[in-house]
This record gives structure tokens, sequence and C-alpha cells, in this order.
């Protein structure tokens, strides 16, 4: 039997990991040591690994993850947890313009480690305040890597990449996902003895011959069971492509998938306005112009701040029903 | 409730001129406004646990006098505003229960429209600016209201509530040092209820002796530091504070202590981990604001037990039909979520005319 974990408890593994791998791995947040984690992602680990590597955070994000942009320039290797990803917005200046510039501005004499993880979603009635998605936001500043795991695989694998990565990794996960579980082999199965998964690879997570379904983060479990009811009502076999990280991005993949299909829908739980979607768009008519048999379409999640009322807000979200319908328009 | 609250009013705040002046009538409504508070909560953690509500719920009970006591003193040209926790402060400004309760039921005629929901109350016609969710946000707005009111030379206040962890976040320092520079009329008040979530003070924040508001004294201004359990203490200090809005147009930071009976949010599931049972019963039976008052208000010989008990019977009521009027309300139309985004748009102005303002699909 392979074995079963939660995507929350794939990505403690991931963190535990790495810090038994590296000495300056610390973890740092609101409520992620003595607390447990407000998601409980980093249970246990304050009790493992104590005070000087897991530290509780006051309500500054500005304050903490600039530090931690400072303390990573000389080698220490902090991984930041933002209670939401919303509160980003909050600690802006430091994501988007210390950690994404300082390189560039010093000549490639300094390098930022870091890396910044929490959960970016909506769909859990908390509020426009509390449900942005800024991967996009975020891509679109070189300098800055963005990844958005959607299984408990991808999470582990991926953390472990992040955290060894010399640039500023921003980590984006989904409150909506942490309790799913999915197959993570232990250390003793794998060949190398532990999962890392390199930053810059997609993943056929649904073989097909008919429309590349191209997705990330929990969209990605949106995708695949559009594509389901796309195999059994309507005999259309959808390919779902998970980018799981967005810059740096698998172009080859996402060129491989529409040259197959010949015809693509981005997904995502971004907003549209110079969303993900509309950068894979952009590129997929740039250079598979002539495999397309149809354009490429988007689906986001609505134009609009999150609606707090839980049955309307749940209408702002993708659905498998969307995608189907979406997907039945240019099939 | 229990009859063991241990605090005790000093005459000094009774004696207070705004409290002296207060009628029977005054004191009675004081209690019933914590009262009606205390039961829509309850009433709500109900419906939460009905599944009738999403989202976060976190409760003010323990913390009743603090809005009360302080917005009891403003008068029209006074502004109020808040962080998450901002029921209480819905409830004393004079909001209904039944808008406010059919917000958390993500009804229509909650009063956001069932879109803001727990965390972001609005009523600008009762003076009443949210309702913030991130922590701290709030504070910069409160400058800028008390910025409005002076600029249109009128003589009026912001007051701008919030936590003990949110005194710790940049935007509020920064509001502080312009508050003080621009001689603004806000008096920001830190309701210090001994955590931010799982938190203690003492983890969270560096401060002097004299407490979290003497942090003021590097901005220049003026602070305060009062006892929150009693309604008298917090006029007294609170009208201090007002007079120097109104007369000077200087701010004031004030720290009030106080308690949260229950946890963070209704999810924090480590309610009684980072603080003892012990502590949580003490605070819940010898400082509840809401026992403390009707104590005093019986020495006084103004109300009965029987008064009391009809109170809260009264305000239990009116919570239930709050949340049989949520209930029966309709939720939103699927179209109300592209209205109230811009103005120009929801007006049908030329401007909210002109190019594309939507993008989806
Ligand atoms: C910028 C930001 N960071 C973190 C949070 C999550 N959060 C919500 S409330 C809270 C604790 C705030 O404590 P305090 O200011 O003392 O207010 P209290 O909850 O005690 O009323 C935290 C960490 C948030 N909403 N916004
Ligand atoms: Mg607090």
């Amino acid at each position: 039997m392979p074995r079963e974990i939660t995507y929350r408890e794939a990505l403690r593994e991931g963190l535990d990991e790495e810090l038994a791998h590296d000495e300056n791995v610390i973890i740092i947040g609101e409520e992620v040591a003595e607390y447990n984690g407000a998601y409980k992602v980093t249970e246990g680990l304050w009790k493992k690994w104590g005070d000087k590597r897991l530290i509780d955070a006051p309500i500054s994000e500005a304050g903490f993850i600039g530090m931690g942009i400072g303390a990573s320039m000389l080698g220490i290797r902090p991984v930041m947890e933002l209670m939401f990803y919303s509160f980003a917005y909050v600690a802006f200046d430091q994501m988007m313009n210390n950690a994404a510039t300082c390189r560039y501005m010093s000549g490639g004499l300094t390098h930022c480690p870091i890396v910044v993880r929490g959960p970016a979603n909506g769909g859990t009635n908390v509020g426009a305040t509390h449900s942005h998605t800024p991967e996009n936001i975020f891509a679109n500043m070189p300098g800055l890597k963005v990844v958005s795991p959607s299984d408990a695989y991808d999470v582990k694998g991926l953390i472990k990449s992040a955290i060894r990565d010399n640039d500023p990794v921003y980590f984006m996960e989904s409150t909506v996902l942490y309790g799913m579980t999915g197959e993570v082999p232990s250390n003793d199965e794998l060949e190398d003895g532990e999962l890392i998964i390199p930053l810059g690879k997609a993943k056929v997570k649904r073989e097909g011959s008919d429309i590349s379904l191209i997705a990330h983060g929990r969209a990605v479990v949106t995708s695949l069971l559009a594509a389901e009811i796309l195999a059994e009502k309507y005999d259309i076999n959808a390919e779902v492509l998970d980018l799981r990280s967005i810059r740096p991005l698998d172009e080859a993949a996402i060129m491989e998938t529409v040259r197959k299909t010949h015809r693509a829908i981005y997904i995502e739980e971004n907003k549209p306005f110079c969303g993900v979607g509309a950068q894979i768009s952009s590129m997929i008519m740039e250079q598979a112009f002539d495999d397309l048999d149809a354009p490429v379409l988007r689906i986001t999640s609505a134009d609009a701040p999150a609606f707090y009322s839980p049955p309307i807000e749940k209408l702002q979200l993708p659905t498998a029903e969307e995608i189907v319908e979406r997907a039945l328009t240019i099939c | 409730m229990a009859a063991k609250t241990k605090s005790k009013p000093t005459a000094e705040y009774a004696d207070a001129p705004i409290n002296a002046s207060l009628t029977d009538e005054d004191k009675i409504e004081l209690l019933r406004k914590m009262v009606r508070i205390r039961r829509f909560e309850q009433t709500s953690l109900k419906h939460y646990q009905g599944d009738k509500i999403g989202g976060f719920l976190h409760l003010y009970i323990g913390q009743e006098s603090v809005a009360v006591g302080s917005i009891s003193l403003l008068g029209d040209h006074d502004h109020v505003i808040t962080a998450y926790r901002d029921h209480g402060h819905a409830l004393a400004v004079g909001m209904g229960m039944n808008e406010c309760m059919a917000e958390l039921f993500g009804k229509a005629t909650g009063c956001s429209k069932g879109k803001g929901g727990s965390m972001h109350y609005f009523a600008p016609d009762k003076n009443y600016w949210g309702g913030h969710g991130i922590v701290g946000g709030q504070t910069p707005l409160g400058a800028g209201l008390a910025f409005g009111v002076k600029y249109k030379g009128l003589k009026g206040s912001c007051l701008c509530y919030l936590g003990d962890g949110a005194i710790n976040q940049g935007a509020f320092h920064e509001s502080l040092n312009l508050a003080s520079l621009w001689d603004l009329p806000v008096i920001y008040i830190i309701e210090n209820n001994g955590y931010s979530m799982g938190t203690s003070q003492a983890r969270s924040s560096a401060y002097p002796e004299g407490g979290l508001a003497q942090r003021a004294e590097g901005y220049n201004m003026a602070w305060d530091k009062i006892e929150g359990v009693s309604i008298y203490e917090i006029r007294a200090g609170v009208q201090k504070a007002l007079e120097r809005a109104h007369e000077e147009s200087r701010p004031t930071l004030i720290e009030i202590m106080t308690y949260r009976h229950k946890g963070h949010s209704v999810a924090d599931a480590n309610a009684e981990k980072y603080r003892t049972k012990e502590e949580i019963q003490k605070y819940m039976q010898e400082h509840d604001p809401i026992d403390f008052w009707k104590r005093t208000l019986i020495d006084e010989g103004v109300i009965t037990e029987d008064d009391y008990k009809k109170m809260n019977k009264e305000a239990g009521d009116e919570a239930n039909a709050a949340a049989e009027f949520a209930e029966k309300s309709p939720f939103p139309d699927e179209s109300a979520i592209f209205d109230d985004i811009y103005w120009e748009v929801d007006n049908n102005t030329e401007a909210g005319r002109t190019g594309r303002h939507f993008f989806h699909k």
C-alpha cells in the first residue's frame, strides 16, 4: 500500500526535513511555534526544534519579512509563514522591492534565499480582505519565483526545493487543500532517499488527447474533476497539465500538450485581468498558433472582490461544470 | 451570572462630571446595550455552530464595556472605526440586530448586503466606518476620519479601536506620528485583552512600564491607561481624551484593560491551551463588565435583580427574532457580485460607461 498523507502533513514533512538538512533554515511567522500554526502546518515543529529555529512573530508582516530578507544576506534561510497570503500586502514593499531587486541593484553581489509561504485562496467565506490570490502579481516581478502546488506529493517536493533555492520563492498554498490526502512515498521508498521536485517543471496529472486543461493550485483539482465528467458524459479525453511552478515556468510542457490536443483552456482561481492564464494564452498564441484548432480560453474567479455570503462566493470560483461547459464550446 | 464581582468602582470615577450627570435611565440604557451585545453574540454563536454562518466569528464577549462606555460619549461629529471584532461597536453605535445578524447569515438584508460578513460591518449613517479584517489596517483610516472632521472645521473626533496585537503594525506607528504631527483629533483605543490569538502580550510587545499606551510619549502624544471592567472609569477616561480632541485638536492613545471570554475566533481550537482555565474562570466570574455594572446599579438602587432578568430576557428575545429575520431573508442575487465595485458603474455615469471595467469571460 502506498503511503497516503494530507497536503498539510506532506508540507510539514518537507519543512521538518529541511530544518534537519540545514541548520540555517528557520521558520518565522505568527503563531507558527507555540500555537502549532494557525492551520496546523507547523504542528510539533517547535517542540522538536525549539525557540531558535521556530520563531513566533508579532503581527508585523513588513517587519519580520523584511528582517528575514536581511538575515538571508548573511546566509540564513528563513521560511516565513503568512497566516493568509492576503497579508503579503502589508509587507509588499519588502517582498516586491527589497527581496526582488537587491541582487540586481548590487550587480549580483547579494542574493536572497527566502521562502514566504501560506494559503492564497478564496472560497472559505472570510471576506475580500482574506481571500486574495496574488500569484500573478508576484510573478510579474523579475527576481521573484512563484510556486503553487496542488497536491500532497508536489507540496513536499516543491517546498524542499524552494528552501534550497538561492532566490526568493513565494510559495502559495490553499486552506482548502490542507486536508486533502494524496500518495507521498516515504524516504526509504525513494531511490535518492528524499523527495525533491525542481521548480519550473510542470506535470501531466491526467493524460488525454482532445483538449488541454492547464492550471495551477486548487484549479488543478477542479480541472481533474471536469476531465472525468468530459470523459464520462461527452467522450472527450482531456489532458490536465499542472504548472506547479508559475515562475520559472515550464514552457515546453505547455507547448507539448497544446501540440498534442490542439485545444487549451487555462483554469485558475486568480482574477482574470493580467492573470496567469493571460500570460500562458499569449505564449501559446505566439508559439503554437498553427497547432490550435480553437482560441485558447481562460476560466478564472469572478472579476470582483470575494463575496462573504457562502452560496454567492461559491459562484465566484471556477467549477468543474463551468470548465465542462466552456470546453464543449471548443471541442 | 455569578455574583462574585471583585472589581469595585472608585468614587473618583463615579463622581466625574460626565458620570455624575447620568440619569437612572442613562445608566439602565448602558446596561441594556451591553446585555444586548452579549445576547446577540451568544445567539450568533449558536447559529455558527448550526452552520448558518460561514467564515470567521470573533466574539466580543467580556469586552462589552469598552465599546458601550466609550461610544456613549459621542456626539454628531464623532466617528468610530474598529477591527474585525466589531459586533459590539456596531450595536453600541445603534445598528440594529436584524441587519447585523443577517450579515452573518450572508443575506441580502445584511448591513453590508452579505458581502462583508462578521469582520466587515459598516454603517456610515451612524458614523461607523467598519469593521476591518487586516490587523492594524484601520488605524491610518482613523487618522483620516479625524483629518476629515478637522478639515471641515467641525468639532468632532474619531475613536479608532485596535487590539493589543495590532499595536505592532507599522501602519499604526505611522498613524501615531501623523496624528501628533498634524494635530488630528483621533483617539486610539487599544483594547488590551491580553492576547493576540494565542500570543500573550508579553510575547508580542516591547513596551515601557506604564504599559502599551506609553509608547505615545515617543510621539509627543497624551496617553492613558484604564481598567476596562467599569463603565464609569471608561467614560471618565475617554471623556478627557474627547475634550482634548474637541478643544485642542490633539490625539490621545488609551489602553483599556479587558478580557475576551471566548477563543480568538470560534475556530480557535487552542482557546484553553495558551491561557489556563483558571485564568478564564477568574475573569468571567470576577471581572465580567456586565455583572459589574449590574451590581453597581443594584447597589445604587437603580435596578433590581428582577429588572435585570427582564432586560436579559428581552435582549435574548430580540436576538432570536433577529436570527429568525436573518433566516427568512433572501440570499443576495448572483448579479450582486458585480455591484458595489465602482461608484461610477453603479451610478451609470458617463465615466462608468466609458471603457471596459470588468473582465470576466
Ligand atoms: C495583517 C494581518 N495579520 C494577521 C492577521 C490574522 N489575525 C487576525 S486577528 C489576529 C490577532 C489580533 O490580536 P489583537 O490585535 O490583540 O486583537 P484581538 O483579536 O485580541 O481583539 C491575527 C494574528 C490579520 N487579520 N491581519
Ligand atoms: Mg488582543
